[in-house]
Parts: structure tokens; sequence; C-alpha cells
């Protein structure tokens, strides 16, 4: 007897209208059934300091902040502009120092260091990766491995900076409150603000630039330049971070340079799912609780650490959010052919 | 086609890969108005010739003149904002975007911006006239549909599409009628020469011979980078060097 052959139907759920991202919206329903996702991330963001009770919960909430920006800043680059960078660290470090200099040596606030540093950190790391623009794939990413490494030895070699001590008595953000709202307010204004640039022109010319640069150079446009923009604007991301973190344990040292900055961002944003850009969020929001939660496990941690990491990996390797994504605005059925 | 303004001027221009000379010593005239044609085998430097005259690689000896001014070794970007533009033979569209938002890109270039191709915010509906003047139907689901999705002749004329967003001089198209049936191709050339009648030159490398020798004004035939002959149609067809180069020795039927 024949075997019946059955296949998956998609069916995109009636409300988009001709191209992605333009919507007729005509009933409150509809427009619950856009806001909804939209409506449960801020409000879950908002909420989360208010929920937890002990100020070590607070303090994970704040780092799971600062590895969404991060990752934020990654899945940017990576999936929108095309250049793989491993060298996230290097944007912490330089936006932490410059944060720390600015308010220790310039005597600024901190509602003024931290924006100055992120747009100075920027601009050092964006000018520090000049060189490394016209080299793809793998060849930038070695290449922005390696900055976060020769600048943390450099400042140990030297004795610059404050050396293996580092700069303390930063000033502090004076209460939890402070410090969980300014950077969950900072994370929802970037991952909202990225999104948003993404489907403007200047993000149409970047993800021209990763599917085609060829192309791109055709129309007239110099690569090198709009990639420098999107350097610039993903390395702003990654030093705001780094400043917070700076404000937030009162001290700049060398551990803004750790490898984790580097490369934790990109397991969340794979587990998230690349190109989503939330993605990357919540996959910060799953790793940095685990992590902390593992602790029990003392030794062990790491190896679960790893084992729940290869689940997702292998269950759902094109990552939660696209997942998701596609679960809400699809039908899906099972038709004979 | 006016004779006696030469646009672009390409001189001695020669290019070697390792051991293979892939361009040697071509020389030649685009004037302004006229569709110029570039024939020859597989391998003969057609599109060595397309790469070296927008910037992709540069010669290793020559000048490329437009307007007078030596344009070798200029980077592709900037060459294109000269005016000279160019389709890939291998079409390169942004596979991702939507084919209206694949002119986006080029409507940002500096050119468009100085020619008034359309401010901020205006961009969208240009880049929709633009689709609807190169042969996609407006009101239908076309223009919005992505380029993963696009069949072939879609994607060639979305090539034209980008190129037109510059508001080009120069357009060199590498093959453009390679990969399509008879019936686009018909339907291509009056859109081609409406474009030469609005003012724009055109380069075509091509292998289709029929429909280029019905379009071009003068036609230029390469074997082994090197120019074998130049003038109108019948006079290529009829030359006996161009007869072999496609046919092999003896092939003088």
């Amino acid at each position: 007897m024949a075997e019946v052959q059955r296949r998956k139907e998609r069916l995109d759920r009636g409300i988009k209208v001709r191209a992605e991202s333009i919507y007729a919206v005509s009933s409150w329903e509809e427009a619950a059934y856009l806001l909804a996702p939209r409506i449960i991330l801020v409000l879950g963001l908002l909420l989360a300091p208010l929920l937890v009770q002990s100020p070590y919960w607070k303090r994970v909430v704040t780092v799971v902040c600062v590895y969404g920006l991060l990752g934020l800043s990654f899945d940017f680059l990576a999936h929108f502009v095309g250049l793989v960078s491993l060298g996230g660290a290097l944007a912490t470090g330089v936006g932490g120092y410059a944060s720390a200099l600015a308010n220790k040596a310039l005597g600024l606030p901190v509602f003024l260091s931290i924006p100055l540093a992120s747009l100075a950190g920027g601009v050092v790391c964006t000018v520090l990766l000049l060189p490394c623009l016209p080299l793809r794939g793998v060849y930038f990413a070695i290449v922005t491995l390696m900055y976060p490494l020769v600048l943390s030895r450099l400042v140990e070699a030297f004795n610059i900076l404050g050396g293996t001590d580092g700069i303390p008595g930063v000033q502090g953000f004076g209460g939890p409150w402070a410090e969980s709202y300014i950077i969950i307010s900072a994370l929802l204004l970037c991952l909202f603000g990225l999104r948003r640039l993404v489907n403007e022109d200047l993000g149409l010319i970047l993800r021209g630039v990763k599917d085609n640069d060829q192309a791109v150079k055709a129309s007239g446009i110099s690569v090198t330049r709009y990639k420098a923009i999107a350097v610039f604007i993903a390395s702003t991301l990654g030093c705001l971070a780094g400043a917070y973190l700076a404000h937030l344990y009162m001290w700049a040292g060398l551990s803004l340079f750790a490898l984790d900055f580097s490369i934790l961002p990109i397991a969340a944003t794979v587990i998230g799912g690349g190109g989503t850009l939330v993605g990357a969020v919540v996959g910060s929001m799953i790793l940095i609780p685990l992590s902390e939660l593992l602790r029990e496990f003392g030794t062990l941690r790491i190896a679960f650490y790893a084992l729940v990491l290869m689940g997702f990996i292998v269950v759902r390797s094109e990552g939660l959010m696209v997942w998701a994504q596609r679960k809400y605005h699809q039908f899906e059925r099972w038709v004979q052919i | 086609m006016n004779m006696d303004k030469p646009l672009l001027k390409v001189e001695g221009l020669s290019k070697t890969f390792g051991g293979l000379q892939a361009v040697q010593d071509v020389s030649m005239v685009l004037y302004q108005g006229e569709i110029l044609g570039i024939i020859g085998p597989n391998g003969s430097g057609k599109t060595t010739l397309v790469n070296l005259i927008t910037g992709f690689i540069k010669p290793d000896k020559g000048s490329v003149k437009f307007r007078g001014r030596d344009i070798a070794g200029w980077p592709p970007h900037k060459i294109a904002d000269l005016g000279i533009v160019r389709t890939f033979q291998n079409m390169r569209p942004y596979y991702s975007l939507e084919a209206y938002r694949n002119l986006i890109v080029p409507l940002n270039s500096p050119r468009a911006k100085r020619m008034g191709m359309g401010r901020w915010g205006e961009r969208d509906t240009v880049a929709l006239d633009i689709l609807e003047e190169i042969g996609f139907e407006r009101d239908s689901f076309v223009p919005y549909k992505k380029a993963s999705a696009l069949p072939t002749g879609y994607l060639k004329r979305l090539e034209l599409a980008r190129c037109l967003a510059l508001k080009p001089e120069v357009i060199i198209a590498d093959e453009l009628f390679s990969g399509l049936s008879a019936s686009e191709i018909a339907s291509l050339v009056p859109l081609i020469e409406k474009l030469q009648g609005g003012g724009i030159t055109f380069i075509m490398v091509e292998h289709r011979l029929r429909e280029l020798f019905s379009l071009a004004n003068r036609v230029i035939a390469l074997d082994f980078g090197t120019k074998i002959c130049e003038g109108s149609p019948k006079e290529v067809m009829a030359n006996p060097r161009v007869r072999q180069a496609y046919l092999g020795p003896g092939g003088s039927d």
C-alpha cells in the first residue's frame, strides 16, 4: 500500500500587506496581536527588578541587561552588516576605562560620563578597527579577537591606567533602583532603536553590504565608509555596557577586557536566534540566570552549563526567537500530497 | 550616436593573471549615445575588460579616459560615481531585501542624491517608479517580493534598475541576455532602445549574437584577450577571423 505523503504547509496570518513590516490594522484584536510581544518584553524587563527580592538577583538582572546590550551589538554587526566580531571585550574595556577617566580625571557625574564615554569609546574602537575593515569573514573575526588581549597586556606591561590595580573609586549609581532602571531603559532604547535603524535607509545599505558588497560598490557607495559607521554604532553599544559596568562595580580594571564579554554575547545570540536582535536579549535572559543557578553544582557547573547550551543548539538550532516568531506569525498545518 | 563626441577612450589596456594574458593591449572608443557590442568566445577576456573599465580589477598597463580624465585604477565606487555603471553577469541582488528596497541602496549613493533621484521619504516611490519603467508590474506583488524569490528574468531587470537609480551616463551590461528566454529578450530589447533614446550610452557584452547585432551600432570582437576586429555588426559578422574564433580553424562554413 502506498504511503500517504504529507508536507507541512505554512500560511501567514493574514494582516501583512504586501511587504514585510507594513501592516493594515483594522481592529483592536489585530493591534493587540501586533503589540502583545513588544508589551510583554517591555513590561517584563521593567517589572523584573520589582519581582526579584534579593539584592543578589537584582544584580543578576542588571548583568543580564549588560550582556543583552553586548549581544545586540554582536547580532547587529554579524547579521546586518556581515562583520563577525569576536572582540566584544574591546568595547567594554575601552568604554569602562573611558568612563572611569571621565569621572575621576574630569570630575564628570555619572549621567554625563557614561554617554560621553560611550561615544568617545565608539570613536576609539572604530579607529582601532579601521585597518581591519577590508578583511572579511574569519580574518576579521580573528583580528578582533586579538584586540582586547593586546590592550589588556599593554595596560599591564606599561603600568598605565592603574596597571593591574585598575582605577578604583569610580562614582556609583547610589542605590539599586537607579542601577537597575538605567541599564534596563538603555537596553530597551537600543533594542527598539536598532530595530528601527535596520529598516531605515542606512540600515538597508548596511544589509546590502552584508548581502553583496560588490553591488554596493557598483552603486557608487564606499563600502568601507558604511562598515566604519556600523562598527561605530556597534562599538558605542559595547562601550555603553562597559561604562555602565565600571560605575556598577565602582572600579575599572583589566577584567573589563575579559573573554566573557566577547564569547557569552555570541552564545546568547546563537541560542536566542541571530538576525532578530531581540534574540540576543532573550538569549542572555536564559544564559546568565542559568549560570547563576548552576553555582550550587560547584566544579561541575561548567559541565552542566555546556550541556544546556548543547541542548538548545541541537533542539532549536535556528534560535529560540526565529522559531517563536515563525510560530507566532504563521499557521502550520499538514496537507496530503 | 555622435561620432565626434568620444565619451570613453580605452588605450593599450592589459592585464595578466599569473601567466595568463587575460586582456592584451586593447584599445577602443565609446561614442556618446551609441550601443557598442563586445563579443568573443568563452574566456576571450570580455568580462575582464568590463572589470578593468569599472575598476573591479586594476589594470597592469594602459589608460581609461572618461571625458578626457584618466580613471584607470580608480576604486569601483568612484567610477560608478562618475556615472559609469555595470550589471553583473551572475546577478548580484540583495537577496534578503524586497525588490523595491534593493533600489533604496543605490538611491542613497552620493551620485543619486546629487542627481535629484528622490529625497528622504520619497525614495520608496522613486524606487517603484524605476521598477515600473523596467517592467515590474506596479500593482502586483512582484516589487514587494524578496529578491531571493524572484525568477531570473526579473533579477536581470533588477540589475538594470540598479544602474538606472544612479542616473547613469554609461551602462555596461555584462551578458544581460544570457539565461533568458527568447520572449524575455524580445521584451528587453525595446526597453534598451528607449533608454538609448533617453541619452544613455551602452556597452553590451553578449553571447547572444543575433539579438545583439539587431541592437548594436558598432561591435568589437575579442579573442584570447586581444581585439581581432571592429566595425558595424555586418562587417564583424562577415570577418573571417571572427568566424574562425567562434567556429575554430577551417570553420568558415
